[in-house]
């Protein structure tokens, strides 16, 4: 035990990182995801493919080769950039089409004749998708979206192979430092990435019920 | 759905979105172009970099072994998620309280984990009982503690989701509690539940890439092996490739369900 509590600064250190790296991309990824979303939604055919494709590449494609293009391939095309960032710009690039899913299930709960009834009254795409769809639909959004964040802040961890010293990575050093205390430095890896994950997970439920029940 | 958002267009909508539709593209040829052209300036267009794959047998050979492993890797961390999961769906609907929020946590806990972390645990917590275990299984074993933890949910979602009846005649004609859920209700929600254990099926293989970071010799690790003999300017051939064959792959895997789901 009295491992973990000497070796706290490594632990709080790790952390912050994880949080920075969270907050960041996932402010970034529900941007742009947003507009993933609302391309998938509009009359131009050719948005609609295209926000398509790229959800469908993500979606199939592991984190770890979108972080292989963004820290091996971008320094070979000339783009040489912290490792912090790269790792930014990995998970912001495959949130982003996770947090588009989440949101387009938001619009798809909208009772259609929400839509409908803004149409009647002459809104144009815009209209209806600002003014009537959106803003009932971030709310039922908010359940899946926090289940977005939580799978954001799991896969934070894939930076620790990547160079960026987060949690998992300090985890790794204090183990390979302390040997004998590996059992409980995994422990205490685990209960701070569950204070973060397990509250959160409460968090959607309560809201899921609660919109629920309003409707 | 999504045509409920706008009106039938009209002639000055098609027009808007034939402007749309041009703007849109002209966005995408430039940025493709300005890509191009980076790609081109550091000379990464050459027929030298892109031929990689037809020059270098060898490299077929590597990088078909690691699409093995891969596969060995995730079928094994399928079959074994798919099994612990049915023992703690079985367990989360008990009825026995105890068992059930026993078996309750246990899952939330594992869910809750980053995939990486549980590797770890398996990869250098497994020796502290003085159980050495290959990368392969520790990588397996880490994927099935987060997965049987996911697919137990699934199942319990789907039982929860069939009818009463289902259960009260299964106990009527006389089998057992645990006789029921196996010939009667784990099959049903097996069924409903088909789409979810399907994306599930490509997150697993999808997350046997990390396997790579504790040294599991997977199609990640024996590409930046590639990588690393040939040298860093081929890494957008190789890794482009790599990204294409678990698109594929992951493709497949969908498709193969729909397949099923059409027939039966």
């Amino acid at each position: 035990m009295s491992v973990v509590f000497d070796n706290m600064h490594y632990f709080v250190a790790g952390l912050s990182l994880t949080l920075q790296l969270t907050l960041i991309s996932g402010v970034i990824a529900l941007l742009a995801g947003l507009i993933v979303t609302t391309m998938r939604v509009s009359p131009v055919p050719a948005f609609r493919g295209a926000a398509m494709v790229y959800v469908e590449i993500v979606r199939n494609t592991p984190i770890t080769i979108v972080f292989f293009f963004a820290a091996f391939v971008l320094p070979q095309i000339g783009v040489r950039l912290p490792y912090f960032t790269f790792a930014i710009i990995a998970l912001s690039v495959y949130y982003t089409a996770f947090f588009a899913e989440a949101l387009r299930s938001g619009f798809n709960s909208v009772a259609v004749g929400q839509a409908e009834a803004a149409r009647s009254i002459g809104l144009t795409f815009s209209g209806v998708l600002s003014l009537v769809v959106l803003p009932q639909a971030l709310r039922s959004s908010v359940p899946p979206l926090i289940n977005v964040v939580i799978a954001l802040v799991k896969s934070t961890a894939v930076a620790s192979a990547f160079g960026v010293p987060e949690l998992l990575t300090q985890m790794e050093h204090l183990a390979n430092a302390e040997s004998n205390a590996v059992l409980m430095i995994l422990a205490a890896t685990a209960c701070i990435y569950l204070l973060i994950t397990i509250p959160a997970g409460i968090l959607a439920t309560h809201i899921e019920r609660k919109v629920a029940f309003a409707r | 759905m999504s045509t409920a958002f706008y009106d039938e267009l009209g002639p000055v909508g098609r027009r808007k979105v034939r402007w749309a539709t041009a703007i849109g593209a002209g966005v995408l040829v430039l940025l493709v172009a300005l890509v191009l052209k980076r790609l081109a300036d550091e000379g990464q267009l050459s027929a030298q970099i892109w031929g990689v794959f037809l020059n270098n047998p060898d490299l077929a050979d590597l990088i078909l072994t690691g699409l093995v492993s891969t596969l060995q890797a995730a079928a094994t961390a399928m079959v074994l998620s798919l099994l612990v999961g049915t023992i703690l769906a079985a367990g989360l609907l008990s009825d026995n309280r105890f068992i059930s929020t026993a078996v309750r946590c246990w899952m939330e806990v594992f869910r809750g984990l980053p995939v990486l972390l549980l590797i770890f645990f398996v990869y250098l917590g497994a020796p502290a009982f003085g159980v050495v275990l290959s990368a392969f299984w520790s990588l397996v074993l880490g994927l099935m503690l987060y997965n049987s933890a996911v697919f137990a949910e699934l199942f319990r979602a789907g039982v929860v989701s069939l009818p009463r009846g289902q259960k009260e005649a299964g106990l009527a004609v006389g089998l057992t509690q645990g006789q029921v859920l196996r010939i009667i209700q784990l099959p049903q929600a097996a069924r409903r539940m088909l789409p979810a254990l399907v994306s599930q099926a490509v997150i697993v293989l999808k997350e046997t890439s990390l396997g790579f970071i504790i040294g599991y010799t997977e199609l990640l690790r024996e590409g930046r092996t590639a990588v690393e003999y040939l040298g860093g300017q081929y890494s957008i051939a190789i890794y482009t490739l790599l990204a294409v064959i678990f698109v594929l792959l992951n493709l497949m895997i969908s498709a193969a369900a729909a397949w099923l789901d059409r027939r039966r």
